[in-house]
């Protein structure tokens, strides 16, 4: 089946058996092996794209259903001006073998705008109110993505420093 | 995975056309992707309902109609859901990762299917599976399997959180048959206890479409959704209790309470609600509610500490519920 993606602002027509997920697609079919295959079961985080904007896992989308649709990568995330975050990680040590770390970002990055669209999350004590990013609740929105090297305070320490967390791990502390 | 056609249908009606012996319906995918690439589903032809426009959330008197594809997401920040079903938010919250309740639908996850092991392991017998084939969970590992509504042909766990909700605030699931006629059926008796067909899930006729899920304005303010995991977060509910409750000058004036992880399908026990209802709280009559809840409860070996879990979470959410 003949879809087009739009990856990381450049256009690309492809021709898909309709089997093939959108992880396979991009790292098969385009050579784009910045994202990573954890569990290929949505289990791990590490195959997490933005698609128009939103974190999904790419290993659990067929390319076909998103003929058409925006795809930011990490390797895309230059342009969209985060590299600060990836200077981040590198500063809070956010990685060791950096398997995860593409995931991360990416997930990283949505996890930030939902929260700027006021959504709440499970550790949020009251739905009511804009949401306070601090630890507990980047610890929560991020736990879509595993480490396995266990990297979470780094991980943690980057994207609160990139996200401009509250001081304290709850909301309570940070009021 | 296995060869399939794929099409992408454009309305409900041509949805309906190409849906035949075989297919399924695709909306997010997180499921049923998963499972086919186990070849645990294994359909000739997947339909893509992704892109009929029914990803809106519509004022219905002094409910709210959801369509089927409104996401997980998208549905727990509604402001409206946030302010007025907040119960059903904080089930949505709880339930999966970020990135999957970006994709997970309304209609598909009233649809996803048991997280047993034995479900998704083609080596062992089940009787969900390969109709007639035996249930490996009888004698074997058990955890995260049902106690209430079981059978002896099947042990597994409708293992969602959202359906939870949605039976604690009476929603109604409303679906097109495959001659498109439309039909409106309550959440409750909406899934269907195994039986001796454990293979049939609910009661949609092959090839139906969920539409929309229809929810009533809530009959108790106070709400309470609190679920119990393995670990704090991204995990199925070992147990969790939806609780919707009213009270007028001390006493439950209503109470509805539906329970995740103890059933074949989300579970609610009208007696335990009606004996709730009128009474003052108190920790004598948590504990009765709670009696009558598990009383028809078989727990086995690997399942029976969900039991004294399901009475303190009872107990915690009622004495919180009503204070
Ligand atoms: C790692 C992981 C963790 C998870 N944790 C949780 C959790 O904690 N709590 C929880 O509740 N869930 C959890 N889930 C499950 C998740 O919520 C479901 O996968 C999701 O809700 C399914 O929605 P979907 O739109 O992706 O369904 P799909 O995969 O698209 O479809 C599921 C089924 O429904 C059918 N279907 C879908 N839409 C319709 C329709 N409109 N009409 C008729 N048939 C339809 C499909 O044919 C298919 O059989 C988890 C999933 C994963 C992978
Ligand atoms: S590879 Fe997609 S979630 Fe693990
Ligand atoms: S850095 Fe190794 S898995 Fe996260």
């Amino acid at each position: 089946m003949l879809i087009t993606l739009d990856i990381n602002r450049a256009r690309h027509s492809l021709d898909l058996d309709p089997r093939v997920t959108l992880l396979d697609a991009l790292r098969h079919h385009l050579g784009l092996t910045g994202t990573k295959k954890g569990c290929d079961h949505g289990q791990c985080g590490a195959c997490t794209v933005l698609v128009n904007g939103r974190r999904i896992n790419a290993c659990l989308a067929l390319a076909v259903m998103h003929d058409g649709d925006q795809i930011i990568t990490v390797e895309g995330l230059e342009e969209t001006g985060a590299s600060a975050l990836q200077k981040a990680f590198i500063a809070h040590d956010g990685f060791q073998c950096g398997y995860c770390t593409p995931g991360q970002l990416c997930s990283a990055l949505g996890m930030l705008e939902e929260v700027r669209q006021g959504w709440p999350s499970h550790v949020s004590p009251s739905l009511e109110p804009h949401p306070v990013l601090t630890r507990a609740e980047i610890a929560e929105r991020m736990s879509g993505n595993l480490c396995r090297c266990a990297c979470y305070p780094g991980i943690n320490a980057a994207i609160s420093e990139f996200g401009g967390a509250a001081e304290g791990t709850t909301s309570e502390d940070a009021a | 995975m296995k060869p399939f056609d794929y099409y992408r249908a454009a309305d409900l009606t041509e949805a309906a056309a190409t849906h035949q012996p075989g297919s399924v319906f695709i909306a997010g995918g997180t499921n049923l992707v998963d499972l086919m690439k186990l070849q645990v589903m294994t359909p000739d032809r997947v339909i893509d309902i992704a892109r009929l426009g029914l990803d809106r959330i519509e004022d219905d008197g002094d409910g709210l109609r959801i369509g089927a594809l409104v996401s997980n997401s998208d549905l727990a920040a509604d402001p409206r859901v946030r302010k007025r079903w907040p119960v059903l938010s904080r089930a949505l919250l709880a339930g999966a990762s970020g990135q999957l309740r970006n994709k997970a639908t309304t209609g598909g996850n009233l649809l996803q299917r048991t997280r047993c092991p034995y479900f998704q392991d083609l080596a062992t017998p089940c009787n969900k599976r390969t109709p007639g084939s035996g249930c490996a969970a009888m004698g074997g590992e058990l955890r995260n399997h049902a106690v209430l509504g079981t059978s002896a042909h099947c042990l597994a766990l409708n293992p969602g959180d959202m359906a939870v909700a949605l039976r604690a605030l009476d929603a109604v699931v409303e679906f097109r048959d495959a001659q498109g006629i439309a039909h409106a059926h309550p959440i409750a008796g909406f899934h269907l206890p195994p039986g001796t067909t454990p293979d049939v899930e609910t009661v949609l006729p092959p090839g139906a479409l969920i539409t929309s899920v229809a929810l009533p304005a809530p009959k108790g303010d106070r709400q309470i959704y609190r679920k119990v995991r393995d670990r704090a977060s991204y995990a199925f509910a070992l147990v969790s209790v939806a609780a919707v409750l009213r009270l007028e000058r001390g006493r439950i004036v209503h109470a509805a309470l539906a329970f995740g992880g103890l059933g074949t399908v989300p579970w609610r026990d009208p007696a335990v609600d009606a004996l709730l209802t009128g009474e003052a709280p108190s920790m004598v009559l948590f504990d009765k509610a709670a009696d009558l809840l598990l009383h028809p409860a078989q727990p086995r070996e690997g399942t029976a500490f969900k039991l004294p879990l399901t009475r303190r979470l009872l107990r915690a959410v009622l004495e919180e519920a009503t204070q």
